[in-house]
């Protein structure tokens, strides 16, 4: 009876599943490319894929027709012509492959050449400096003088290049919808340029082994139009840090976060003056508010998530730097990370609109 | 049966002479003993890497779950990489060889036992060495490939990576005995008449493996040699700190990896070109060429390294050269597919379930070469490198391609080592499982790393379009699980209760059908006399071939003068190989003086062994009844 009932739900729940996969989602799809490069490599899939139709068509024809034509019928025990080989027939299906092959070859090698080959960035191109750590990324943009972590920006339909380090152990690069990966190789200088054509967050991804949270070392690529990109380069000019706010919970988290030590290793320009804070080795999170997500692109950036990240970041990442800070029995653990998360969120954060008040009031 | 000793040498131990018990397991020298070994060691440790697949298909069966922490995970692909390539499938090639080379070619064993047995004990115990680190403090967690820096002392401080760096080296040195063995024995001991070109395809196909096991392991020796002095001795080869380039390890390593593909593949060719034309009815289809385009896959095998790199930024100029050569590759193979249906095509086939797995065999094979071309495309390869897509890709042909081959191979060769068949209803139940299972695995790993899933991650996130392809995955698993647990079965009951076989059960074509099911073991009476390819078959069916007829079981040769020559079973070869292991605790621990300790012992082992002497005895056995 048991089994009976195995048996009927066992459709169902597939058919649940075929369902629930197929709500389209293609964040990291290699089939919805987004930029030029992304464009080239799925049409070298494609092109392939065609050509490998008649091929599987030919090997499972002969096999179809071999098996049924070919069969042992009951009885028959005789012995059939011994051929040993047919030199014309080795030539052409020697030919076919190499056909095959070429037809294949030359675009590939074109391809090679055009995305592999690097000319100096020009006037247009955003240059980034990407360092890998365990497990996030540091961005420097050297010409706007900006470090951030986990999250590039970048103007829509300029080229994007993009010098590849690693502090420490192999990491690799991708973002699936706009172009194929680069490793980040120790005391190696890689470089990979991506293009996007229309605005857009994009999701990416460590993918070469680097232990512990290699699975959560994730991060965004916020595509957007000339002018945003120019509004969120200059808020990092003059950031804005809430050193007063008449919100009692900003306040309160712009204490903790020195007092509980997130500043011996977070930096935060503009912090305090004169006063340089943080380490070059962990994430800067200057203009916190702005960013889409928490934890190397593992929660959406709201309050709620930010607060669990600061209050037990293991079981966010299991694996990662972050210290526990509150003992599970602190009562004061879910109101104090929650008031260091929405001090972290209101940092760059309406910007626009009374970035010229904040600074003043910030100018203690 | 008449059989005479030879006059005893000084030795330390009595040499054991008794044919069945533990002991003779654990001294014996001889081929078949020690194929049987190696066959049912690897099936052991494949068994042990499939758990390791199916707990992290349960992890993964649903985003975001935590069965396993991220450690373990890694663990569990590191050891399962390491199990499957290293001590399941390769050693069941070279089981496999060890067993039916010296049958197939007439010999009355290798060319030197005892060697043959040092290479299975370091090989076994090698092996067992690397598991008892989940036992001392954790497993090699850095993936099957030990990419440098995740290997240096800082990266990983556990002793995970130094059970990896030994038990590799040492089980390498097994690997490289054996196929220097194999190289002899084949050029040297072939059954007179049998020139290279009459000889059967799997024995070509293993001497073609043997020599690349010689070419290719070297790289792979000094790479490991390599991570043992810089976390033993604090040599600074791959020590970023330090300004090592942590890169160079991926070419050594890749240069022996690429050939260890050919290693795993070429066997399983040679396999599928005994049985196809077995159950054809019909000699192998363009038999030189099949040779031929073996020999160029091997060379070849060796040029294509760095597609395994593309995406360390070495250049297009680079990439273009070895995105060429690895197209090149795709022509022999595609021959060889070719010459496969060619030999079916005519045929009078009978569907065994060892012919379903060679059939199975060429699907999955050519799927797995297409998506093989598709990867040696550079800039399509940056999309899909370190993704599902490559997982897909190389279980195709490695699972797809050697593992079910060699599941064929069993149903063709158990006869054989038994006298008993295999029951076909169970096989062909559990073939069907194992394909639909297989394909229900790996088939959608290839949409799952298209869609975005790096390989080697312990989770993936919800909302991302992975969850369908994960769970069909791991549903795969439960398939393909039933039909092992199938075939395991049927195995049993073979061993127990499988029908008697008699000598040639498939109308055979090569010499070991000749020889009695299990055969004797001095293997022939006389020394077969062969003058054609496929001479057993000739002398079967003298009618479809141009050849005079000779019975291969009567029409022989003496071995020797004096009979045939048994050599004595040894202590020396599994006693060189646990002072080599322990010495390796030794050194994994730095603890010098078990190390030094167990140095001298094995230098001891080897006198013993040198002066032991050849020993054994001869015997005569009679041409008529059980011994023809």
């Amino acid at each position: 009876m048991r089994i009976g009932w195995l048996w009927r739900a066992l459709p169902v729940a597939l058919l649940t599943f075929l369902l629930a996969g197929c709500d389209l989602a293609d964040e990291q799809s290699v089939f919805s490319p987004a930029g030029p490069v992304a464009e080239e490599q799925l049409g070298l899939f494609m092109w392939t894929w065609y050509l490998s139709i008649p091929v599987m068509l030919l090997v499972g024809g002969v096999l179809a027709y071999v098996i049924v034509r070919y069969r042992r019928r009951r009885g028959d025990d005789s012995i059939p012509g011994q051929t040993h080989g047919n030199v014309l027939l080795e030539v052409v299906w020697t030919t076919i492959p190499v056909i095959i092959i070429i037809l294949v070859a030359v675009p590939t090698v074109r391809s090679i050449f055009a995305l592999q080959t690097f000319t100096e960035a020009g006037e247009e191109d955003v240059t980034v400096t990407v360092t890998g750590y365990q497990w996030w990324w540091k961005f420097e943009y050297p010409e706007y003088g900006i470090t951030t972590a986990n999250e590039l920006h970048v103007p829509v339909g300029a080229r994007l290049v993009l010098d590849l380090q690693s502090a420490d152990v192999l990491h690799a690069f991708w973002a699936p919808r706009l172009g194929g990966k680069v490793d980040l190789i120790p005391h190696q200088d890689n470089q990979l340029w991506l293009q996007a054509s229309e605005p857009g967050v994009y999701h990416g991804q460590c993918a070469e082994l680097c232990l512990g949270a290699h699975a959560y070392m994730r991060f965004r690529i916020v595509v957007q139009e000339q002018a945003e990109f120019e509004e969120w380069v200059s808020s990092f000019q003059e950031p804005v840090v809430q050193n007063v706010s008449s919100d009692q919970q900003v306040s309160q988290g712009r204490t903790l976060f020195a007092q509980k030590g997130c500043i011996g290793c977070h930096s935060l320009d503009n912090y305090a003056e004169g006063v340089s804070y943080g380490q070059p080795g962990y994430p800067n999170l200057t203009n916190f508010g702005l960013r889409h997500t928490v934890g190397a692109g593992v929660l959406d950036a709201s309050l709620e998530n930010v607060a669990q990240w600061i209050m037990d970041p293991q079981t966010v990442k299991p694996g990662n730097y972050m210290p526990t800070l509150w003992a599970e029995d602190d009562p004061n653990r879910e109101e104090e990370s929650t008031a260091i998360a929405a001090y972290l969120l209101s940092l760059g954060a309406g910007q626009a609109a009374d970035g010229a008040q904040a600074v003043a009031m910030g100018g203690n | 049966m008449a059989s005479s000793t030879t006059a005893p040498q000084a030795s330390l131990f009595v040499r054991p002479n008794r044919r069945t018990g533990l002991v003779s397991w654990l001294t014996t020298v001889d081929h078949k003993k020690l194929g049987i070994l190696y066959i049912l060691s690897s099936f052991a440790f494949l068994g042990l890497a499939s758990v390791e697949a199916f707990i992290m298909r349960l992890q993964l069966m649903q985003p975001g779950q935590q069965l396993v922490s991220p450690d373990v995970f890694n663990q569990l692909f590191t050891m399962h990489g390491v199990t499957m390539v290293f001590l399941a499938i390769m050693p069941m090639g070279i089981g496999f060889a060890n067993y039916f080379v010296p049958l197939l070619i007439g010999a009355r064993d290798l060319a030197f036992p005892r060697l043959n047995a040092f290479g299975y004990w370091v090989y076994a115990l090698g092996g067992l060495m690397i598991y008892t680190s989940f036992f001392l403090g954790g497993a090699p967690d850095m993936g099957w490939t030990g990419y440098a820096p995740l290997t240096s002392l800082s990266a990983n401080p556990g002793h995970g990576v130094d059970f990896y760096a030994f038990g590799l080296f040492i089980s390498g040195i097994g690997t490289t005995v054996t196929a220097m063995n194999l190289i002899v024995t084949i050029v040297n001991m072939r059954a007179p008449g049998m020139t290279f070109m009459r000889m059967p395809v799997f024995v070509w196909m293993m001497i073609i493996t043997s020599f690349m096991i010689i070419f290719a392991f070297p790289p792979l020796t000094i790479a490991l040699v390599q991570i043992i002095t810089d976390r033993t001795f604090g040599t600074l080869f791959y020590v970023p700190e330090a300004g090592a380039l942590p890169i160079l390890w991926q070419h050594l390593f890749w240069i022996f990896g690429h050939p260890e593909v050919y290693i795993i593949i070429l066997p399983a060719f040679g396999m599928i070109s005994e049985m196809v034309p077995t159950f054809s009815r019909k000699p192998l289809f363009g038999y030189p060429v099949m040779i031929l385009a073996s020999i160029l896959i091997a060379f070849m095998g060796f040029a294509v390294w760095t597609h395994h790199m593309f995406t360390t930024g070495l250049g297009p100029v680079v990439n273009t050269a070895f995105s060429l050569t690895s197209f090149i590759i795709g022509i022999p193979t595609g021959v060889k597919i070719f010459n496969w249906l060619g030999t079916l095509w005519g045929g009078n086939i009978r569907f065994t379930t060892s012919l379903l797995y060679c059939l199975a065999f060429i699907v999955t094979f050519t799927l797995g070469g297409i998506t093989g071309i598709m990867v040696a495309m550079p800039t399509f390869d940056a999309q899909v490198h370190d993704t599902y897509f490559v997982v897909a890709h190389f279980h195709y042909v490695m699972g797809g391609g050697a593992l079910l081959t060699f599941l064929g191979a069993v149903y063709y060769w158990f006869p054989k080592f038994t006298g008993r068949l295999l029951d076909e209803r169970m096989g062909k139940a559990g073939f069907v499982f194992i394909v639909l299972g297989f394909h229900t695995i790996f088939f959608p790993q290839h949409l799952a790393g298209l869609m975005g899933m790096p390989r080697r991650i312990q989770t993936y996130p919800a909302g991302i379009g992975l969850e369908l392809w994960n769970f069909m995955s791991t549903f795969g698993t439960f398939i393909m699980g039933v039909g092992l647990v199938i075939f395991l079965i049927n195995v049993i009951h073979g061993f127990r209760a499988g029908k008697p076989a008699g000598n040639d059960p498939w109308d055979g074509r090569t010499l070991e059908w000749a020889t009695s099911s299990p055969p004797p073991y001095y293997n022939f009476a006389t020394q077969p006399v062969v003058n054609s390819l496929d001479a057993y078959w000739a002398y079967k069916h003298p009618e479809t071939l141009n050849v005079e007829p000779i019975d291969p079981r009567t029409e022989g040769r003496e071995y020797d003068a004096g009979g045939i020559h048994i050599p004595g079973q040894s202590w020396w070869p599994i006693l060189a190989s646990s002072a080599i292991i322990v010495g390796s605790y030794g050194l994994i621990y730095d603890n010098w003086i078990l190390a030094i300790i167990s140095g001298f012992v094995f230098i001891f082992t080897i006198f013993g062994w040198a002066f032991e002497g050849v020993g054994g005895h001869h015997v005569n056995p009679e041409l008529e009844g059980g011994a023809a």
